[in-house]
C-alpha cells in the first residue's frame, strides 16, 4: 500500500515536468522540425535539394557574413580581455560598479544604439562635423562601409565578450600567478602559460556570444551597411518577410546557418573541457 | 624604480578604461541630449524643449506599442516562470539520459541564432493558422514565442538553486509535523526563491528588448522594438530619442533594484 503510494508521488513528480516538456517540444522541436522540411521540400511538398544547392549561389554572403562576424569577434577579443584583465584587477569593492557599468548600455535597446551610430556616422552627423571643426573640407563617407557594419557588431557585442573573460579571469587563484612568478616566469610567460590557458573558458563563451549573434544580425548590416552589403541574416529576412517571399529557400538557408554555428560551436568547446552552459554573466 | 613602472601602468590602465568607457556611452549620450533639442535635427543644438516627450505621450501608435509590450512581456514571463519553475521539480528526478537530452532541447533557443528561432516560430504560426484558422500571428503568438525563449532561462537559473536543497530537509519537516504541502511551502519555496526571482526578472527583461523574434512572430501586431524600427526606417523624429531617454531610465532603475536585492540576499547568505 505504502509502495504504491509512493509510486504515485513518485510518478506525478516526473509529471510536472510534462507542461514544460509538451511546450518545448511543439515550440522548439517542431519548428525546428518544419525549418527542415521546408529546407527539402518545394512548393508542391515533394522532396527536393534544390533549395540547398541553391543555398550555394549565396556563397559569397555567407563568406562575407563570416568574415565581418570573425573580424569583430577578434577585435572584440582584442579590445575586450585586456579591459576583463584591468577590471579583475580593480580594488573589490569598486569592481561590481565597474561591471554594472559594462552591462548598462546592453540594457539599451539593440536598434537605439545602432541608430544612435547612425546619427553619428551618417554624411552629416557628428563625427563629420568635428572632422570639419578640425578642418577636413570633404565630408567622410563613414556609415553604408563595411567598416560601419563591424564597428556596430563590435559596439553592441564588446560586453558579452568583457564579462565572461572578466568572471573566469576573476575565478584564477592569484597565488597560482604568484607562484609562477616566484618560480622566475617572466611576464609573457606568466600571461601564455598561466594566466590565458585559465581564462579560455571565458574567451570561449565570449567569441561564442560575439560570433553567433554577430554572424547572424541584419540589423546591423541594414542599418549602418545601407543594405548595399547584405548579410546571411539579411538574406533570410527577405525570404520571410521581404520582397523576395520564399520560405523554402529561407529554411535552407537557415539551416545552413544553424548547421554552420553548430559546427564551430563545436569547433570552439574542443579548446574548453567544462561543458555547463550556464546563465549569462549579465544576469548573476 | 618599480613602483614608477607601477604607478605607469596604473595610469595606462585607468586610461584604456575610461576610453573603452567613452566607446561605450558616447553613443548614448548623444541620443539623449538630443531628445531635449528644440529643433527636429538630429545633429545641430538649437535649444532645451521637452516637447519630444510631449508629443510621444501623444502618438497613440506608441502607445499601443508600449502597451502591448508590456502585456507580452508579464504574461510570457509569468508563463515561464511557473512552467519552468514546476518543471525543474521533474527534471531533478529524471534519469541522467533524459535530463540530459531535456537540457540540450532546453539549451537550443539560448545557442540558436534569434533569427532562425524567429523564423523556425513564424513557419509553425502561419502554418497553424493556415490549416487550423487558429492563432492568427498577433499578440497571441507573440506570447507563445516569448514564453518559449525565456523558459530556458527560467529553468537555468531555478535548476541549480534546486539542486542545492538537501532532500531531508523536506522529509525532516514533514517528520516534525508538516503536512506535504507545508512542508514546500515553508522548507523549499524559501531556498529556491532567488532562483525565481532571478528567472522571473530575465525573462522579464529579454522579452521587454527583444525584437528579431518578435519581428517574425507578430504579424501586424506592434511591440515597442519593432515600433522603434519602423521608426529608424522611416524619416526620424527626436521623439525616438525621448523613448529611449525614458527607457534608459526604467532599465537604470530596475538594474539599481536587482543590485540592491542582490546586495540583500548576499548579507543574507553571510549571516
Amino acid at each position: 500500500m505504502k509502495a504504491s503510494l509512493r509510486l504515485v508521488i513518485k510518478m506525478k513528480v516526473k509529471a510536472l515536468s510534462l507542461t514544460y516538456i509538451v511546450w518545448m517540444a511543439i515550440f522548439t522541436l517542431v519548428p525546428m522540425l518544419l525549418v527542415l522540411v521546408f529546407a527539402f521540400t518545394d512548393k508542391t511538398w515533394s522532396f527536393t535539394v534544390e533549395n540547398i544547392i541553391n543555398v550555394g549561389y549565396y556563397s559569397n554572403i555567407f563568406l562575407r557574413s563570416i568574415g565581418l562576424g570573425a573580424l569583430s569577434t577578434a577585435i572584440c577579443l582584442l579590445l575586450g580581455y585586456p579591459l576583463a584583465y584591468i577590471i579583475a584587477k580593480v580594488p573589490a569593492k569598486r569592481q561590481g560598479i565597474v561591471v554594472m557599468l559594462i552591462m548598462l548600455p546592453m540594457w539599451m535597446n539593440f536598434l537605439l544604439r545602432t541608430y544612435a551610430w547612425m546619427t553619428i556616422l551618417e554624411n552629416n552627423g557628428l563625427l563629420n562635423k568635428v572632422l570639419s571643426f578640425l578642418g577636413v573640407s570633404q565630408p567622410v563617407s563613414f556609415i553604408n562601409t563595411s567598416g560601419a557594419v563591424v564597428l556596430g557588431m563590435v559596439y553592441n557585442f564588446l560586453p558579452y565578450m568583457i564579462l565572461p573573460i572578466y568572471s573566469a579571469i576573476s575565478k584564477i587563484d592569484k597565488k597560482i600567478i604568484e607562484a609562477a612568478q616566484d618560480l622566475g616566469a617572466g611576464r609573457r610567460k606568466v600571461f601564455f602559460k598561466v594566466l590565458l590557458p585559465l581564462s579560455l573558458p571565458g574567451v570561449i563563451s565570449g567569441v561564442t556570444m560575439v560570433f553567433v549573434p554577430a554572424v547572424s544580425t541584419f540589423i546591423i548590416s541594414k542599418m549602418l551597411g545601407g543594405g548595399a552589403h547584405i548579410l546571411v541574416g539579411d538574406l533570410i529576412e527577405m525570404q520571410f518577410l521581404g520582397s523576395t517571399y520564399n520560405p523554402h529557400l529561407g529554411s535552407a538557408i537557415s539551416f545552413v546557418l544553424m548547421i554552420l554555428i553548430f559546427i564551430s560551436i563545436g569547433i570552439m568547446n574542443q579548446f574548453d573541457d567544462s561543458d555547463e552552459l550556464s546563465v549569462p554573466a549579465a544576469y548573476r | 624604480m618599480k613602483s614608477l613602472v607601477n604607478s605607469k601602468s596604473k595610469l595606462i590602465s585607468k586610461l584604456y578604461m575610461w576610453l573603452i568607457f567613452f566607446f561605450l556611452y558616447a553613443p548614448l549620450v548623444v541620443l539623449i541630449v538630443f531628445s531635449f533639442n528644440e529643433s527636429k535635427s538630429r545633429n545641430i543644438w538649437t535649444g532645451f524643449s521637452l516637447k519630444w516627450y510631449a508629443k510621444l505621450f501623444a502618438d497613440k501608435e506608441i502607445l499601443r506599442a508600449l502597451f502591448n509590450t508590456i502585456i507580452v512581456a508579464v504574461v510570457a514571463s509569468f508563463l515561464a516562470t511557473v512552467i519552468g519553475t514546476v518543471a525543474c521539480f521533474g527534471i531533478l528526478k529524471m534519469r541522467r539520459w533524459a535530463k540530459r537530452s531535456v537540457m540540450n532541447v532546453n539549451n537550443l533557443p539560448i545557442v540558436n541564432p534569434e533569427i532562425v528561432t524567429g523564423v523556425s516560430l513564424m513557419l509553425l504560426f502561419v502554418f497553424v493558422y493556415k490549416n487550423l484558422g487558429i492563432f492568427r500571428p498577433g499578440i497571441v503568438t507573440l506570447i507563445f514565442a516569448h514564453t518559449t525563449f525565456c523558459l530556458p532561462y527560467v529553468v537555468l537559473s531555478v535548476l541549480p538553486k534546486l539542486r542545492q536543497i538537501s532532500p531531508y530537509l523536506y522529509e525532516a519537516a514533514q517528520d516534525l509535523g508538516c503536512t506535504p504541502a507545508r512542508a514546500f511551502f515553508k522548507v523549499i519555496l524559501p531556498d529556491i526563491f532567488p532562483g525565481i526571482v532571478t528567472g522571473f526578472i530575465m525573462a522579464f527583461t529579454l522579452s521587454l528588448d527583444d525584437f528579431v523574434i518578435s519581428y517574425f512572430t507578430s504579424g501586424a501586431t506592434q511591440t515597442l522594438p519593432i515600433a522603434i524600427y519602423s521608426m529608424t526606417r522611416k524619416i526620424v523624429s527626436p521623439e525616438i530619442n525621448a523613448l529611449s531617454t525614458i527607457l534608459f531610465a526604467v532599465v537604470l532603475l530596475l538594474l539599481i533594484a536587482i543590485n540592491l536585492r542582490q546586495i540583500k540576499d548576499e548579507g543574507k547568505n553571510r549571516n
